[in-house]
């Protein structure tokens, strides 16, 4: 029987696996983009879990409002992504710097 | 009808001071003057008509703050309508002898405008007065204390560019304010230990105050003691008495009409009325009256000896100032209230006609104010050499022995002088002296003004001319005749010149003539007569007056317990027994004394003075006709007497030139060191130590963490990210550790 444990086992793999995609990795930023959502999902899978063990449909309610957040958080990150591009010839994450104090 | 008295010089005060630009000024000039009058003759009536039962008027409420509670209200009094009526009369004929005074001034150019402002200060100074002189509580009193404090310093100030009278007002404040501190922990005192400042509550009090103790500066004081010196401090600053002296010579920087209002019939004799109007408590602090007695006569005598040598005429009336005002404080130390005002009513008027005749002779005289300058007017201002003479006679005292009958001045001073005799040896023999000293200033003042001949421009002939102190003199302190010796080769026809006053000066100076002649003879009896008349004039019950051999504190209980009508005092004392924790010595249901001033049933020296030996009844005035003979002997009969006398006896002189030292003393014990503690905070403290610091703050240590706050900044995305995490996973354990315990 799947419980509500190997729910949140899922969920924490995939949010510490996307955590470490943001940091680890000093190449792309789309990775960075693509880590995020994966985060964003293991909350999702967070919230229904609990949703459906405690029989309550906000959480599930409240997952479809992350999704369209993550959709138009994506649209608008790849769109950053695509001018960053022109402007600077490169999308490696070893040159976004320019915030440095 | 009181209301009236009290306001009128405010709205005056207003209407002038913000509203000339649209009246015009003469208007604002006749605005303020003729609500004055109004007032003066308001006061007048209530104070004929006044039965001595005293009312109270409440105007607002005014504070509520837990027990502290104060009303804006006017006390009305015996001692209430006396002062109404000597500071409405002083300040109305002031406001009109100053259309003529201030027509002119050379202060000021051609189209500058000063009148309105002055006539603004005038009156407000009169509604501040009026206010001390009616409330019914300490904090109102205050309130008025306070607002003549400002007047006063507006008005020595009012030549803002003469820098000499912005440091004299300054002087007059800061040392106002020595008093004025002792006399707020008066105030708290008295709050603390009878849980009021109304007065009733207050002179309730009076008996259980002189059982109670109370710690003060490391000290057990009985409390009635403590609270009359510190009163008596207060008052002291007001009224220039010895050691808070040195701002009233100082002030004669003023225009003259102020110095005559301000500083010699009104505002000055605040304190005086202070300690007449606290004698409920008074008469339980027998030490604090003896110091009040001794401060006194010691005042009275030294200023009047150093009054002696001033050259400055508006300083040698000062210092006369000064000198009545021990005379009164003695009064009031000895326990004859009704002496004290009543010297202060005569003085008021005596006064303020010789300060405004010396007005119009500086006036005359083209504002030199060294008398050494002047003689032989008496020819060119016949009718200010008239009101001059007549202010003299009344202020040395004459009169014609063992009778009533003499000046305003004689009377009064005479009683002052027996009551000091029957309560303080010491006392006697300093005023008595003083008495001598006062008709010797007093005559040389009119000797060398009127008489002789006309000295202008010449090498200075009397006492002092030539040798050095006057150049110290003049050079050090900050008198208004320095620069009169600097123009004396430009107005060597000073004395040709010399013209009498316009109408509006003279008409004053009678008017107060004849208060010096006649006040002295038609108040003796209330103020000075027969017991029962002057308790009965002051509204005291008559009763106690008769059973006073009995013992002291019954009988108070007993005449107030018999005396329950007392209109104003019933529901106020009915609470105050009750309000009082901290005096819970309260004998029974204490009850406030009835009438203006009170006088404990032991009190006998106003009955005793009536019966003091011939000789001192006739002392003051043996001591006047000797100061008078030795003052015709040096000023008309041998005009080099006083110089080879001053010559002769040199350190003497210069001590009494100098004013004893006590400028000196006061600059090297005080104001030095009071400036280096300033200079080394200023340089020191706030140079080096806050500037400093704050410099070294923004200019050192910051930068140095904002370089590395910015080495954190790699700009890096994982890094945050790593930060992040990092935050994360020390909140959680340190949440799980802490939190999971709790």
């Amino acid at each position: 029987m799947v419980g509500l444990e190997h729910y949140l086992t899922v969920a924490g793999a995939l949010f510490v696996i996307g955590i470490f995609g943001i940091f680890l990795n000093r190449k792309n930023v789309i990775v960075i983009l693509m880590s995020i959502e994966l985060m964003l999902l293991a909350v999702n899978i967070n919230l229904v879990a609990f949703s459906s063990f405690l029989g309550d449909l906000v959480g599930q309610v409240f997952t479809m409002f992350v999704l369209t957040v993550a959709a138009a958080e994506a649209a608008i990150g790849l769109a950053i992504l695509v001018s960053f591009f022109r402007t600077r010839g490169t999308i490696d994450v070893e040159d976004v710097n320019v915030m440095k104090g | 009808m009181p209301t009236i008295i009290l306001f009128a010089p405010l709205v005056g005060a207003l209407v002038c001071g913000f509203g000339w630009r649209v009246i015009g000024e003469t208007a604002g000039q006749v605005l303020t003057t003729a609500l004055l009058f109004l007032a003066a003759v308001l006061s007048w009536v209530i104070f004929l008509g006044h039965d001595g039962v005293t009312e109270q008027v409440v105007l607002m409420r005014w504070i509520e703050s837990g027990t502290l509670s104060a009303e804006w209200a006017i006390r009305l009094d015996r001692l209430t309508a006396i002062m109404l009526v000597v500071i409405t009369t002083v300040s109305a004929l002031v406001h009109l002898y100053s259309f003529g005074y201030m027509a002119h001034d050379d202060n000021w150019s051609g189209g500058e405008r000063y009148r309105a402002r002055f006539f603004a200060y005038l009156s407000f100074f009169t509604f501040a007065m009026l206010m001390l002189v009616t409330a019914d509580n300490l904090l109102q009193m205050f309130f008025g204390w306070e607002g003549v404090g400002v007047a006063s310093y507006l008005l020595i100030g009012f030549y803002y560019r003469k820098a000499s009278a912005n440091r004299a007002a300054i002087k007059a404040f800061v040392v106002n304010r020595v008093g004025d501190f002792a006399f707020l922990l008066g105030i708290f005192a008295l709050f603390y230990l009878t849980d009021s400042i109304r007065f009733d509550d207050i002179f309730a009090a009076g008996p259980a105050l002189a059982e109670t103790e109370i710690r003060f500066l490391w000290t057990d004081w009985n409390a009635a003691n403590l609270i009359a010196v510190l009163l008596f401090v207060g008052a002291a600053g007001k009224s220039a008495q010895l050691f808070l002296h040195t701002w009233l010579p100082d002030a004669m920087e003023g225009p003259t009409p102020v110095s005559a209002l301000i500083h010699a019939a009104t505002m000055v004799t605040a304190g005086v009325f202070l300690v007449v109007r606290m004698s409920p408590i008074m008469e339980y602090a027998p030490e604090a009256m003896a110091f009040v007695t001794v401060i006194g006569a010691t005042t009275a005598f030294f200023a009047a000896t150093v009054g002696l040598v001033q050259n400055d005429i508006k300083r040698v009336i000062a210092y006369s100032t000064c000198s009545q005002l021990g005379y009164m404080f003695v009064a009031a130390g000895v326990g004859v209230y009704s002496v004290a005002m009543f010297h202060l009513f005569t003085h008021a008027f005596i006064k303020a006609m010789l300060f405004l005749g010396a007005g119009s002779v500086i006036h005359a005289m083209h504002h030199e104010q060294d008398m050494r300058n002047y003689g032989g007017l008496r020819r060119k201002i016949p009718l200010t050499f008239w009101a001059m003479l007549i202010g003299t006679l009344a202020i040395t005292g004459v009169g014609i022995p063992l009778t009533e009958i003499g000046f305003a001045g004689f009377l009064s001073k005479d009683a002052i002088i027996e009551s000091a005799y029957v309560a303080n040896g010491y006392a006697f023999w300093m005023l008595v002296i003083a008495a001598g000293l006062t008709s010797f200033y007093s005559w040389r003042l009119m000797f060398m003004t009127f008489f002789g001949q006309p000295r202008t421009g010449a090498p200075h002939v009397t006492e002092g001319a030539s040798h050095g102190p006057r150049g110290t003199d003049t050079g050090r302190d900050p008198e208004g005749h320095a620069h009169g010796h600097g123009a004396t080769g430009g107005h060597g026809s000073a004395h040709d010149h010399a013209h009498e006053s316009p109408k509006t000066m003279l008409i004053p100076l009678g008017v107060l003539s004849l208060g010096a002649v006649f006040s002295g003879m038609v108040w003796y009896d209330v103020f000075f007569g027969e017991t029962e008349r002057v308790r009965e004039w002051f509204g005291m019950p008559v009763e106690v007056a008769e059973g006073y051999g009995a013992a002291g504190g019954a009988a108070v209980e007993g005449a107030a317990a018999e005396a329950p009508s007392a209109p104003a005092e019933a529901p106020a004392a009915d609470g105050a027994a009750g309000t009082a924790p901290p005096a819970a010595a309260a004998p029974a249901p204490a009850e406030a004394p009835q009438g203006a001033i009170f006088m404990r049933p032991g009190n006998r020296v106003l009955d005793e003075a009536h019966y003091v030996p011939a000789w001192v009844r006739l002392s003051p005035f043996v001591a006047m006709v000797l100061g008078f003979l030795l003052a015709f002997q040096f000023y008309i009969r041998r005009p080099d007497l006083p110089r080879r006398l001053a010559a002769q006896h040199r350190p003497l002189y210069l001590f009494l030139l100098n004013r004893w030292y006590f400028d000196e003393l006061y600059d090297a014990v005080l104001v030095r060191p009071a400036r280096r503690l300033g200079a080394f905070l200023w340089r020191r403290g706030d140079g080096d130590v806050i500037d400093g610091g704050l410099n070294g703050l923004a200019l050192g240590v910051i930068p140095f963490f904002t370089r590395l706050a910015g080495r954190l900044q790699s700009g890096y995305i994982f890094t945050y990210a790593f930060a992040i995490v990092l935050g994360i996973g020390a909140l959680l354990t340190w949440m799980t550790l802490a939190g999971g315990i709790r």
